[in-house]
């Protein structure tokens, strides 16, 4: 048993939905309780969709449990099946009706339907989203991919993107482009936008485009094991991944020289001198393992951040996860525990968190900013305007979107200078916006508590080193008090005075 | 034929009975907003990973401070057995009472999975509250989504509050249901007027031993789907109150009055009490009216409020009904106000979603009122909808919230003809 206040992943079922709701001609019976319905707003609501999930569920209640859940299976697969006619059939349990094994699979075939059917396990007890994600879409591959001619010219097929994902829309999109200016067809998307007959047909390109680890690496291992297509590794999120991406697709296809056709603005906007005041920020990173591989490459190499922290919430990507973090000398957090990586962030004191949804709960209640790089998602990860994180533009969408919540430029040495203004206060955040104000903290979290709170070290503020430490701007705060504390501690000192802060910063100077 | 004039009385009409796939929340989604009214309680779901991805779904946009929920999710170790679930259980329980010395009240609640490992927690419940004696009151509901559906998991935590209540010979006046702190603030004031003053309302903000129930308390809800708290207050000997519910000036006026009859206040102290804020009420609504009259209204079932509100839509801002469904009819409260629809109303009861989006768009209503997961797809076929669930947490009750009850209802209506954008 696990106390969980939020969770970052539903249950595996959801995963499911997610695949047959990005999915065309697909319909997905359910064996559930009426309270599991609600999956059907994430995609509605959240996502904004304009039709229902393919999904029945069967919606048993306490008095048919007794009875008969198992024709009541039967005859919500035979409805379902003559009122939406799908090209295929996916029959699973959700977590409740997985304790009364009542065998959707068996039950389904046992109607002898005209279309194929695919039985679905999905682990309540030990699996997750990703994972029921994964399965699901691998489970249908597995069924319906056969061998076929390859197409005349190179094409892939681009693998991973489903309903509900983090900018799998636009990402789909702005890899169409990419691939297009490599003179590279692509052959199928999917799951997400395809149909069984296209799922028939991923064996007549090339190679596949593992776009997303997490929902569709199960899939491209299958294809290339069982119809030989190579796929690619790196997720072209960043310049730099995005330029070893081309370099993976010149190898498998033997076409090269596709360097030169790659357009960001992320490297000039970086180097310009106004950004020169985002060397060293101190970042926290976390979310799914792809995306937080692929954040701490572009903060560290692209825009010149110091990686402080990172890790993932999806146990499945632990290994890479931890490799990526050695190469930053930190230990990677791997874990599902929301109050984990809030104590962690307020141990760290970063000055950025590139986070989900659940980082952006905590950069609010420790005063410090967030910009969301991953899944978990919430209805303003789906923007109006095109905003990928793959590709060129993806790029500079991330460029934008990570500086956007920093105090810029200039402004720093300002509020430096002149904080004794009392109408240029930096306990208004950066001034061009309100939404970030550290000072609108909830009462019982402050952010200078919050601050400390994960911190044991054993050390005394004095009462003149404390105002002094508050003429510090809010956004080097964090690091000051932390630098100044270990390094009182490493020197036997118990009270720290003003001496000792300036001590500590001629020493962390060096 | 005379439409002004339409024929009443819907109770003995035939209620279509429906049992196909449900479309709406379980129990458990009662916490967003019970968690919120009772300020010194914390609800601990014993469930799965879904119980507690539904919990912060629903939850997910109307969350803005910490919640004072959590869900102890089930693994596999629990249920074969190798993991002894009430240790398990205790630890979590401990683990969370360190981090939050405020709480008073812990509501420990079943879920399907652990409704089917058949997991005893009214036992666990009372070890606990042994254990934390005096500091915390530990009780035990079901939220399950086999057993209770939306607002019925507010109606299994009030049950359980009423059940471990204390008796009394005391005379008082009960009201039961949650209303937002406004809301309950103005009913207070106008029953005071009236001269009641021995009055308590479940749930209670705080924790307060004082309440107790007894032959002598007179209770009415304030709620509609509160059928089990209405049998275990009758259970406690206290005598209920029927009337229309308090939505517009018409129920709340009906409402108030069946309590001051019960307490023997005159019509003129009455008249005198309601005489200007139900006139306010009534000239409020008109203005919103325009916009409804004559218009037709769809419920899908979801909140059980549905009754209540059609006679609302219907008697006091002149809409038609075409079909009202309620997950749920609990005849012995909403008797009042389906008494009050008019006759050639279809009253559905269950829901089989698929046959019921076919007959919607038979009707193709001017608005239909429905759950979360339809809203958006009914939309992109060009019904306006209501989202139901707004109902459960805004303030509509009594006469200060007339208008903006109807509001909600016009809101659709005229936003659709300002865009003049097709999607």
């Amino acid at each position: 048993m696990k106390l969980s206040v939020w969770t970052y992943e539903g249950p595996p079922h959801v995963g499911a939905i997610r695949v047959a709701t990005g999915m065309e001609k697909v319909h997905l019976v359910l064996h559930a309780p009426q309270g599991d319905t609600y999956a059907d707003l994430l995609f509605t609501m959240i996502e904004r969709r304009n039709h229902r999930p393919p999904v029945t569920y069967t919606t048993f209640q306490a008095r048919d449990l007794g009875s008969d859940t198992a024709s009541l299976f039967k005859s919500a697969c035979h409805d379902a099946y003559n009122r939406f006619k799908p090209d295929l059939l996916l029959v699973g349990a959700s977590c409740t009706a997985e304790l009364i094994q009542d065998d959707p699979g068996g039950l389904a075939e046992a109607l002898d339907l005209p279309v194929p059917v695919v039985a679905l396990e999905l682990p309540s007890y030990q699996r997750k989203e990703n994972f029921g994600a994964d399965e699901t879409f691998f489970q249908i591959v597995k069924k319906l991919a056969s061998p076929q001619p390859r197409t005349k010219n190179i094409s892939c097929n681009l693998i991973g993107p489903t309903a509900l994902g983090f900018r799998h829309r636009d990402d789909v999109k702005e890899l169409e482009k990419v691939l297009q200016n490599l003179g590279i067809e692509v052959n199928v998307v999917a799951p997400m936008g395809s149909e069984p007959s296209d799922i028939v047909n991923l064996g007549a390109a090339h190679f596949n485009v593992l776009m997303y680890p997490e929902t569709g690496e199960s899939a491209c291992r299958f294809l290339e094991k069982s119809l030989d297509q190579p796929f690619t590794k790196t997720v072209p999120i960043g310049v730099g991944a995005l330029s070893d991406f081309i370099k993976e697709v010149e190898g498998i296809t033997g076409l090269n020289d596709l360097q030169n056709r790659v357009d960001s603005r992320l490297p000039w906007y970086s180097a310009s001198v106004d950004s020169t005041y985002l060397t060293g920020k101190r970042v926290f990173i976390f979310g799914d393992g792809s995306h937080v591989i692929s954040a701490a490459r572009i903060a560290r190499e692209e825009i010149g951040f110091e990686v402080v922290g990172m890790g993932c919430f999806n146990r499945e990507m632990a290994r890479p996860v931890r490799v990526a973090a050695k190469s930053l000398d930190i230990e990677a957090l791997i874990t599902d525990d929301y109050l984990e990586v809030e104590s962690k962030i307020a141990e760290l004191a970063p000055e950025l968190i590139l986070g989900t949804q659940m980082e952006r709960h905590i950069g609010k209640r420790l005063g410090i900013p967030c910009a969301v790089i991953s899944a978990p998602v919430h209805v303003q990860d789906f923007p109006a305007r095109y905003s990928p994180q793959m590709g060129p533009e993806g790029a500079n969408v991330i460029f934008d979107t990570w500086v956007h919540p920093l105090v810029m430029g200039l402004e720093e040495h300002l509020l430096t200078m002149f904080r004794e203004d009392f109408e240029f206060s930096d306990a208004n955040g950066p001034s061009h916006h309100a939404a970030h104000q550290p000072a609108a903290a909830p009462k019982d979290i402050q952010p200078e508590e919050a601050l400390s709170k994960g911190s044991s070290l054993n050390v005394i503020w004095m009462t003149d080193a404390e105002k002094e430490l508050r003429k510090i701007p809010f956004f080097v705060r964090g690091k000051a008090k932390r630098n100044t504390e270990r390094y009182a501690v490493d020197n036997g000192v118990l009270e720290i005075s003003i001496d000792t802060l300036y001590e500590a910063k001629a020493h962390y100077a060096r | 034929m005379p439409k002004d004039i339409p024929q009443l009385g819907c109770a003995k009409s035939p209620v279509l009975k429906e049992r196909g796939q449900h479309e709406v929340f379980c129990g458990l989604t009662s916490i967003v907003w019970l968690h919120r009214k009772m300020q010194d309680a914390f609800f601990l779901v014993i469930g799965s990973r879904t119980c507690a991805h539904l919990l912060q779904s629903a939850a997910g946009v109307m969350i803005f401070a910490e919640p004072r929920f959590a869900t102890a999710i089930l693994e596999e170790t629990d249920l074969a057995g190798m993991a002894d679930v009430h240790e398990e259980l205790d630890r979590n329980v401990s683990q969370l009472l360190s981090r939050r010395p405020d709480i008073k009240r812990l509501f420990l609640v079943g879920s399907c999975p652990s409704e089917v490992i058949k997991l005893d927690l009214a036992t666990v419940a009372e070890k606990l509250s042994e254990k934390y004696f005096p500091n915390v009151n530990v009780i035990n509901f079901s939220g399950s989504g086999i057993e209770t559906t939306f607002t019925q998991g507010e109606d299994a935590c009030l049950e359980a509050v009423i059940r471990s209540l204390p008796s009394s010979e005391r005379t008082q006046l009960a009201v039961l249901g949650a209303l937002p702190d406004i809301v309950q603030d103005q009913m207070m004031r106008l029953l005071n007027e009236l001269g009641l003053e021995d009055i308590f309302v479940l749930p209670q903000i705080n924790f307060d031993d004082e309440v107790s129930v007894g032959p002598n308390t007179h209770f009415i809800c304030v709620q509609p789907f509160l059928g089990a708290s209405y049998e275990e207050m009758v259970r406690r000997g206290a005598i209920p109150i029927s009337a229309n519910f308090p939505f517009g000036a018409e129920g709340t006026t009906k409402w108030l009055w069946a309590i001051a009859e019960r307490f023997g206040v005159s019509k003129a102290v009455f008249d005198a009490v309601v005489a200007a804020p139900k006139l306010r009420a009534e000239q409020a609504i008109e203005s919103v009216a325009n916009d409804l009259r004559g218009k037709s209204v769809f419920f899908f079932p979801d909140s059980q409020l549905e009754i209540p509100l059609a006679r609302f839509l219907s008697n006091e801002c002149g809409m038609e009904l075409t079909e009202v469904g309620s997950p749920f009819i609990h005849k012995s409260l909403v008797y009042a106000d389906l008494e009050d629809l008019p006759s050639s109303t279809q009253i559905s009861e269950g829901q089989d979603v698929d046959k019921q989006l076919d007959r919607v768009f038979d009707y193709d209503p001017d608005l239909t009122v429905c759950g979360l997961g339809l809203a958006n797809p009914l939309e992109a076929k060009g019904l306006s909808t209501k989202w139901a669930i707004e109902l459960v947490f805004s303030p509509i009750h009594f006469y200060e919230q007339a208008a903006d009850l109807a509001s909600l209802f016009a809101r659709p209506l005229n936003r659709a003809k300002l865009l003049k954008v097709s999607a």
